[in-house]
């Protein structure tokens, strides 16, 4: 445990016992070769992972030493056999497997802790929707711009991904930044991190997903903060260097409408604002407005928080949980709204959250 | 006994013994033939949470006459098999063999009650998977539903049309005069088979026609 | 009671044993022989791992360059998934239980044969089948999904899943029948005086394997059965677009696929078990503690599916449950170790073979298992899920666990199979080289894994290519040895030296009858007074 923790103190301090870590963190990280650490938790799961690769190959060496120096000993001689007879001590058994329990489940400890972290995004995070598809990544990001095989952050800034695919599973792995997660066909999983510094840095798909599998590269250029902005008020930031395996050159981001806009012609076009008003007047379904991020009640008496998740599902499974006081008649949209006009459209009704009409949607 | 030593293997020391390997070994297959199963009531399981309201609604279209009176048919053919297996070990071969016959008329009324229902569902379009189309019951849960129900119900129809075969070879054998009241083993075997093929039915009952 | 069909021996022939009683192919072909059956196993499963081995050379030496060396992708990723199938269900599952646990299980157990002798036969057939249809599949095309067939890739992919999955599906059949009736043996046909506490170890192993085949495969066999009517068609019970979830295919798969580790790693265990107490001569440190971690490891093994979807989208409380569930079967795999070790203490140690292949399994395993505790250490696995560390973590337990365990049987007990030893020198450099290849081409894959490297990459970035190349010149390593261990079998099995009935003074209950054994094992049933192994009675 203290391994672990101790990195984490490191990263935010001076003194002797600060340099003793990061020339160890440094150490290890070479011997390992682990690529650099480039976001906030990378340096706490590396800790962790020095901690538990130090201990194995304590006790590796321990078996190897122990059963070479009996091998040694007891080598076969005239005169060894017969061989007395000897039996575990029941006590000595009970501590030893114990003690192991232990330090297994201390490494759980630890590891969940660092899995929850990875799993909760914080509420002031970036939002960015990704979509997977045989071969490529697409991003696209709540004020409008998009762009294919390259992801633009801030530095500094959590960043939240909502990850889907349009084909086949695929899986979203940033080495360096040490997070991975699934892009699922059907479904939005969720991952974020939080890169360090301005830089650039691989994605890979870590999922076969079919002869491109190898291919399926992209990056991510983390931008200063007001570099982000910018590049979010579509002027294009300056051009970072390429490493030339990527799905797509370096191109300046696509210049598109805010992605609120572009949802809220998906939804005029797929004829969702027939059901459902944006100005709170009940129609066939609830409203949109004020909708999103408020708890619902449904049919079945659960209460249900109105996330990214919940909406996707009513597009694409409507009966799965309908809002209580609604009927059941909303068809499936499954294969017939692509994944960025879903995330378009969970960005308009996002945008509605507050409770002011669609005005603010609309503005630029 | 005489006649049944003919039956014990040499690598057996005595024909309990022998009896008591095939028991278990039957029941071991019963166990893995209802993991066969257990997959696909988790899968169930899992998609009747995803799709509360469909699969109430497509439960409710299922013919419920129909799935009771297919429960029934098996329930009654156990019972008649039950006697078959009583009536060799009551050394009366005539009775054990007309059971048997019983038994394997009610799996083939079964069988035929079946296909009526199936011929019912595709008229009105209900087919698996991508072929589905039933307007009045909406996909995707609707369609999930009766994909389970075809693949589950066939599955065990698959099952009810080899116990058949498996009876009428029974049968045959019993009307040859092979089984005693200290050799019937097979027989047991078999009617153990048909039990278990019955107990499904008994999940996929209310699986499929009740939960409405 | 006794239908002998051999003709008396006259004295001064040749002993009668299960391998010259009758020597017709009809008669190998037609056997219920449980002996004659595991050697059928035998061959075959060695051709598959010949054919499996061949795919993975192939796919090292196109990784030996970043981009493409002399295949396409295509090529590529259908020899990988071609590799894990004949692997995993032709060679690991079924080897070592069928090939091994035919021929000793009876023996050990004092009886005559298998409690169903043609059952048994069927396996072989059965077995036969799918590999045929496996094969078929493969020519006609092959797989392209890797040996998980994840979908929706898998039902959407053009290439010949359909035969590959049904191969397989038949594959999961024999091996269903041969646990139903290991199980069924164990429990009927112990001969007196064998308690469950003096069960040999191997049979406790192979018996607990039994019972993860019995329960697992049916869920494998009905979840693939979806998968290749979704692909025919279009069922769609897994597919997004018509309602089903692809995620559950996975919940289903890791049911059977991770207790299918156990399959292929217990019955090493089981050898590993025998093998060291009969070559240092020595009872095993605690009977019990092995007994009570075999069981365990086949219990708790059914619980822990779940940590191959961390990166899934499960649920964080569902993650967490499995992640500790994992370190919980981790430490029955520590208890083995210890004792195994600790038994070495006092012992009287001979380096043969086995004894070799005893010393790589123990080191090789003892390293994958705690790189397996590593990666159950959920945040640690979402970095290295899918990377080389994972291929590498997996080869450690599967090659230099299972196939450590395979070989080192292979060479104990050939003596016991064919009556001949091979040659001692030859063996021992075979061995050396198996291990140090081993150690040479899966060690890198740590370290690329470390690095971010993807599994199943036909290409990869630059900077990786040193550790490929290394990997590489490992897996050429391991040819030597295996080809190597080939030649000297077959050497041996006709020019060997005759080995007599007991060559390592092993009190294994399978050396109580002569090698090889007459075809019925035992004229007269053993009665068995103690735990096998009890070397220290050779004193009183």
């Amino acid at each position: 445990m203290s391994a672990a923790w101790a990195f984490q103190r490191a990263t935010d301090g001076g003194g002797a016992w600060d340099d003793f870590l990061n020339a160890l963190n440094a150490f290890y990280r070479r011997a390992l070769t682990l690529p650099p650490q480039a976001s906030t938790i990378a340096r706490d799961i590396d800790g962790l992972h020095y901690f538990e690769i130090t201990i194995m190959f304590a006790a590796a060496g321990l078996i190897a030493v122990v059963a070479l120096y009996f091998v040694v000993r007891y080598r076969r001689r005239p005169g060894r056999d017969p061989t007395p007879r000897i039996v575990a001590p029941h006590w000595f058994e009970m501590v030893l497997y114990a003690g192991l329990l232990g330090l297994f489940v201390l490494f759980w400890v630890i590891g969940f802790r660092q899995y929850i972290d990875l799993s909760a995004p914080p509420d002031s995070a970036v939002d960015v929707y990704v979509t997977a598809k045989q071969w490529m990544w697409e991003f696209a990001y709540p004020e409008g711009p998009a762009s294919a095989g390259v992801l633009y952050v801030p530095a500094g800034r959590p960043v939240r991904l909502h990850l889907t695919s349009r084909d086949v599973i695929h899986s979203f792995f940033v080495p360096d930044f040490r997070i991975k997660r699934d892009a699922v066909p059907g479904m939005y999983t969720t991952a974020w991190f939080q890169a360090n510094a301005p830089g650039t840095h691989q994605i890979l798909c870590t999922e076969m997903c079919g002869v491109g599998h190898s291919q399926m590269l992209a990056r991510v250029v983390v931008l200063r903060p007001a570099d982000f902005e910018t590049f979010l008020l579509r002027r294009a930031p300056a051009a970072t260097p390429t490493s030339g395996r990527d799905a797509t050159p370096n191109a300046p981001p696509a210049r598109g409408a805010p992605l609120a806009v572009i949802g809220r012609a998906a939804a005029a076009r797929h004829g969702c604002l027939g059901c459902h008003s944006i100005d709170g007047t009940r129609r066939t379904g609830p409203s949109w407005l004020g909708l999103f991020g408020s708890t619902q009640l449904m049919a079945d008496g659960e209460r249900i928080r109105v996330t990214p998740a919940y909406i996707t599902e009513s597009m694409m499974d409507p009966q799965r949980r309908i809002v209580a006081g609604y009927p059941p008649v909303m068809p499936s949209f499954m294969g017939q709204i692509s994944p960025a006009e879903t995330a378009a459209i969970i960005e308009y009704m996002r945008s509605l959250a507050d409770g002011i009409p669609d005005a603010e949607a609309t503005r630029p | 006994m005489a006649d049944a030593t003919l039956h014990l293997r040499d690598h057996y020391e005595d024909l309990a013994k022998q009896t008591h390997a095939a028991r278990l070994g039957m029941w071991v297959f019963i166990g893995s033939e209802a993991l066969l199963f257990a997959a696909l009531f988790a899968l169930y399981a899992a998609y009747r949470i995803a799709y509360p309201a469909s699969f109430r609604a497509a439960a409710a279209h299922t013919n419920l006459f129909l799935g009771t009176a297919m429960t029934f048919v098996l329930i009654t053919s156990s019972l008649l098999m039950a006697n078959a297996v009583l009536s060799a070990r009551l050394a009366r071969p005539g009775r054990s063999v007309g059971f048997l016959a019983g038994t394997a008329g009610l799996g083939i009324i079964f069988l035929g009650l079946k296909a009526v229902e199936y011929t019912e569902h595709f008229r009105d379009g209900i087919f698996p998977g991508a072929f589905y189309a039933f307007a009045r019951l909406p996909a995707p849960g609707a369609r999930v539903f009766f994909t389970l129900y075809y693949f589950m119900t066939g599955l065990h129809a698959l099952h009810v049309a080899g116990g058949v075969v498996l009876l009428a070879w029974l049968a045959r054998r019993a009307h040859r005069g092979g089984f005693t009241p200290e050799y019937h083993t097979p027989l047991e075997l078999g009617g153990m088979y048909w039990h278990f093929v019955d107990v499904v039915w008994i999940f996929l009952w209310p699986l499929f026609y009740l939960l409405r | 009671m006794s239908t002998t069909t051999t003709p008396p021996a006259s004295p001064g022939t040749r002993r009668i044993d299960y391998l010259n009683v009758e020597t017709t192919i009809r008669s190998w072909l037609t056997t219920t022989d449980h002996k004659r059956i595991g050697i059928l196993f035998l061959i075959m499963t060695t051709a598959a791992l010949a054919l499996g081995g061949v795919f993975a050379l192939l796919l090292r030496l196109e990784l030996l360059t970043p981009g493409g060396t002399f295949m396409d992708a295509m090529s590529y990723n259908r020899l990988f998934t071609l590799h894990g199938v004949v692997m995993v269900w032709l060679f690991l599952i079924p080897s070592i239980p069928g090939a091994f646990g035919n021929f000793l299980l009876p023996l050990m157990l004092g009886a005559r044969d298998v409690a169903f002798p043609r059952l048994n036969l069927a396996s072989v057939y059965i077995y036969a089948i799918g590999a045929v249809v496996v094969l078929a599949g493969a020519v006609l095309g092959g797989a392209d999904t890797g040996w998980t067939f994840y979908p929706p890739y898998s039902t959407h992919t053009p290439t010949a899943v359909v035969p590959v999955l049904l191969g397989v599906f038949i594959l999961g059949i024999s091996s269903t029948i041969t646990g139903l009736n290991f199980i069924v043996t164990t429990h009927t046909l112990r001969t007196e005086g064998m308690t469950w506490l003096r069960i040999p170890l191997f049979v406790w192993a192979v018996y607990a394997t039994s019972i993860i085949l019995v329960i697992a495969t049916p869920v494998l066999g009905m979840t693939l059965l979806l998968i290749i009517l979704d692909h025919a068609f279009r069922l769609g019970i897994f597919d997004p677009a018509l309602g089903g979830d692809p995620i559950l295919f996975q919940h289903l798969f890791w049911f059977y696929s991770h207790p299918a580790v156990y399959i292929m790693i217990l019955p090493a265990m089981g050898v590993m078990s025998e093998t060291v107490s009969a070559f240092a001569h020595k009872n095993i440190f605690s009977y019990n503690a092995i007994v009570i971690a075999t069981l365990g490891i086949a219990f708790v093994g059914f619980l822990t599916w779940g940590h191959h979807m961390f990166t899934a989208g499960m649920s964080v409380f569902d993650s967490g449950a499995f992640g500790i569930l994992s370190m919980f079967v981790a430490i029955f795999s520590a208890i083995k170790v210890f004792t195994w070790v600790s038994t070495l203490y006092k012992g009287s140690i001979a380096l043969d073979a086995p004894m070799l292949y005893f010393f790589g399994f123990l080191f090789l395993f003892s390293f994958g298992g705690m790189t397996g505790v590593a990666v159950a250490s959920m945040s640690l696995d979402v970095y290295w899920h899918d990377t080389y560390f994972v291929v590498a973590h997996f080869h450690f337990i599967m090659v230099g666990g299972s196939m450590m365990g395979f070989l080192a049987a292979l060479h104990y007990w050939f003596p016991k199979m064919f009556g001949r030893m091979f040659p001692a020198r030859s063996s021992t450099v075979a061995a050396v080289l198996v291990i140090t290849g081993f150690i040479l081409t899966f060690t890198p894959q740590f370290w690329l894994g470390n690095a971010g490297m993807p599994r199943r990459y036909y290409s990869y970035p630059d900077r990786f290519q040193t550790l490929n190349v290394i990997s590489t010149v490992g897996s050429w390593a391991i040819t030597a040895g295996l080809v190597l261990i080939g030649a000297y079998l077959l050497y041996a099995l006709r020019w060997g030296a005759r080995s007599g009935p007991n060559p390592w003074g092993s009190l294994g209950f399978e050396w109580n009858t002569p090698s090889p054994p007459p075809p019925h094992n035992y004229e007269e049933p053993p009665v068995i007074t103690h735990q096998p192994h009890e070397y220290w009675r050779t004193a009183e």
